[in-house]
């Protein structure tokens, strides 16, 4: 059986050439700005530039902004059909999943027809009603991540004794849904959050045909118009990316240790 | 449950109401924001600028730019969707079967949820950098092999640097997804099938692969339809200059070309046409592999 771990350590080692050179690439390229040397010159310049501060903060902003609709409009969503009104679940399910089927350009492109000025509901516009519109596209692309991790979490903990419980102390639904079920499903939550953080950082499509000035578009303007700032921009991107898929585990691994000891 | 609801039957009606009450802005929103705004554009793709029922915007998918974005764009999918089951299946395999240590296991498990999350611009700018005209691998292999990759009629911005591009979030993708799979294989079928004088060919030909072969398919339907809705990565990667079906759309919504917003509707119908059936046959495949795969 000597070829058979060769082989596998073959396979990986190719795969790890494929994986690791593009980042290797990128690395290489963000420093060499200066001729001659490798320095952080491009990051410095980045990181100075008013624009980088002002997208990259906006759409920071904006990715909490979505964390925080996605919870609202999910927690009591999954809460309610897992404990009394399970045969709305295939309904959900089946809208949960519409994002990932739809392409995100299809979405946007249904916003700038429905919503623009000569329409009932002009968000397009104003700047806040671009803002908002822009929330709630990407909140719709956050659902299926959301819905997915908070469900999971509803599914481990028993919703109707708690429920119960609190009801049975005088609790309210927004005061079981907030101090009982939240808690209990937080982790599960922080999961959907980080990821809908990753997605929402830096997209571009949603952003650039709603004429918002954010991350997204920053970054591909820079790709246009410079040559080693865009890779130092890859770089915090992947460096993002990198952090929320780390907690992400972090978080499933502090939960398992923490039911583990319950 | 059932009991704490029967003993209060006369609560029963205004508790549910509030509970209709829970889920109505979850239904508002996806309506508005999800549902309506995709309805809007699947009806105007049968409809003329006079509002009359026409197939006449479908019709010009037909015509020779718009088709052939149509079919680079599926060809792209499709090739990367392949590449990427194989490739994916083999480093997944590697991992589960492989005897290799349990942190490369894990670190390749975690690496593949980096990279399937890292698309999009930033991706684009890591390959630009690396096999770009003066990107990493293309010096590389200038200085010390005195290959010269752009010599030879290769390009980043091409229908094979795309390719390459893509396979960077679909493998791992693939990786994510078959890992499950294969490690529901069972022991006991490969003892069974050995024990009854199967090679290791004839046990992955009569066994493994029969068991897995809905997951398989059904992956590259998934991998097929993520790679048709990528559009960030190539507008980055190639600006407009490779007219794949997304950026056509895009430049379409934009009002770059010829502003016949019906012709968009038609577009975005088909790439929502394709992805549905290459999603819908993921999530029959996916049903049935569940029953083989606890």
């Amino acid at each position: 059986m000597i070829g058979k771990r060769f082989w596998s350590l073959f396979a990986v080692a190719l795969g790890g050439i494929y994986f690791l050179l593009p980042l290797a690439g990128m690395v290489d390229f963000s420093m060499r700005m200066k001729r001659g040397e490798y320095s952080f010159e491009a990051y410095r310049i980045v990181l100075a530039d008013p624009q980088f501060q002002q997208t990259f903060l906006y759409s920071v902003v904006l990715a909490l902004l979505t964390i925080v609709l996605g919870i609202l409009l999910v927690v009591p969503t999954a809460y309610f059909v897992r404990l009394r009104l399970p045969g709305l679940r295939p309904v959900i399910e089946f809208i949960t999943l519409l994002p990932l089927v739809i392409p995100p350009i299809v979405i946007v492109f249904g916003y700038i027809r429905i919503y623009n000025t000569s329409s009932i509901l002009p968000l397009t516009g104003t700047w806040l009603g671009t803002n908002l519109l822009l929330l709630f596209g990407y909140a719709t692309l956050a659902l299926p991540y959301m819905y997915r991790s908070v469900d999971t979490g509803l599914r481990t903990i028993d919703i109707a004794s708690l429920t119960e419980a609190a009801q049975s102390l005088g609790a309210g639904w927004a005061r079981i849904l907030t101090v009982v079920i939240l808690p209990n499903v937080f982790v599960s939550v922080l999961s959907g959050a980080f990821l809908t953080f990753a997605i929402v950082i830096g997209e571009y499509v949603f952003a650039a045909l709603l004429n918002v000035n954010s991350f997204g578009p920053y970054m591909v303007w820079m790709g246009g118009n410079r040559a080693y700032e865009p890779s130092a921009l890859a770089v915090v991107a992947f460096a993002i990316t990198w952090a929320c898929m780390g907690l992400i585990q972090l978080v499933t691994r502090f939960s398992k240790f923490s039911t583990a000891r319950r | 449950m059932t009991t704490s609801a029967a003993s209060l039957p006369a609560a029963l009606r205004p508790r549910q109401l509030i509970h209709w009450i829970g889920v109505a802005p979850f239904f508002l929103f996806a309506t508005l924001f999800l549902i309506l705004p995709t309805l809007n554009i699947v009806i105007g793709a049968f409809r003329n600028p006079q509002g009359q029922v026409t197939l006449e915007n479908l019709g010009k998918l037909l015509s020779p730019s718009i088709r052939s974005a149509f079919w680079i764009s599926i060809e792209l999918s499709l090739l990367t969707a392949a590449l990427g089951c194989l490739f994916g299946f083999l480093i997944a395999a590697a991992i589960t079967l492989g005897d290799l240590p349990r942190w490369l296991r894990n670190g390749i498990i975690t690496f593949s949820g980096v990279a399937s999350n890292f698309a999009g611009v930033p991706l684009a700018f890591a390959f630009i950098a690396t096999l770009g005209r003066l990107g990493f691998v293309t010096m590389l292999l200038r200085n010390w092999f005195g290959i010269n990759l752009y010599g030879s009629g290769f390009s980043i911005v091409s229908f094979l640097g795309l390719a390459l591009t893509y396979l960077y979030f679909q493998i791992p993708l693939m990786v994510l997804i078959i890992t499950p799979a294969l490690e529901g294989l069972r022991r006991e079928w490969r003892e069974a099938a050995e024990s009854l004088g199967a090679s290791g060919a004839q046990y992955w030909r009569m066994v493994a692969l029969p068991v897995l072969w809905p997951s398989l398919l059904g992956t590259l339907a998934l991998l097929f339809a993520n790679a048709f809705g990528a559009v960030a990565t190539a507008i980055a990667l190639t600006g407009s200059s490779l007219s794949i079906a997304p950026i056509v759309l895009f430049a379409q919504i934009r009002g770059d070309v010829l502003n016949d917003p019906h012709l968009g509707y038609a577009i975005a119908f088909g790439m929502i046409a394709l992805t549905a059936i290459a999603n819908g046959i993921y999530i029959l495949l996916r049903m049935r592999a569940e029953r083989w795969v606890k």
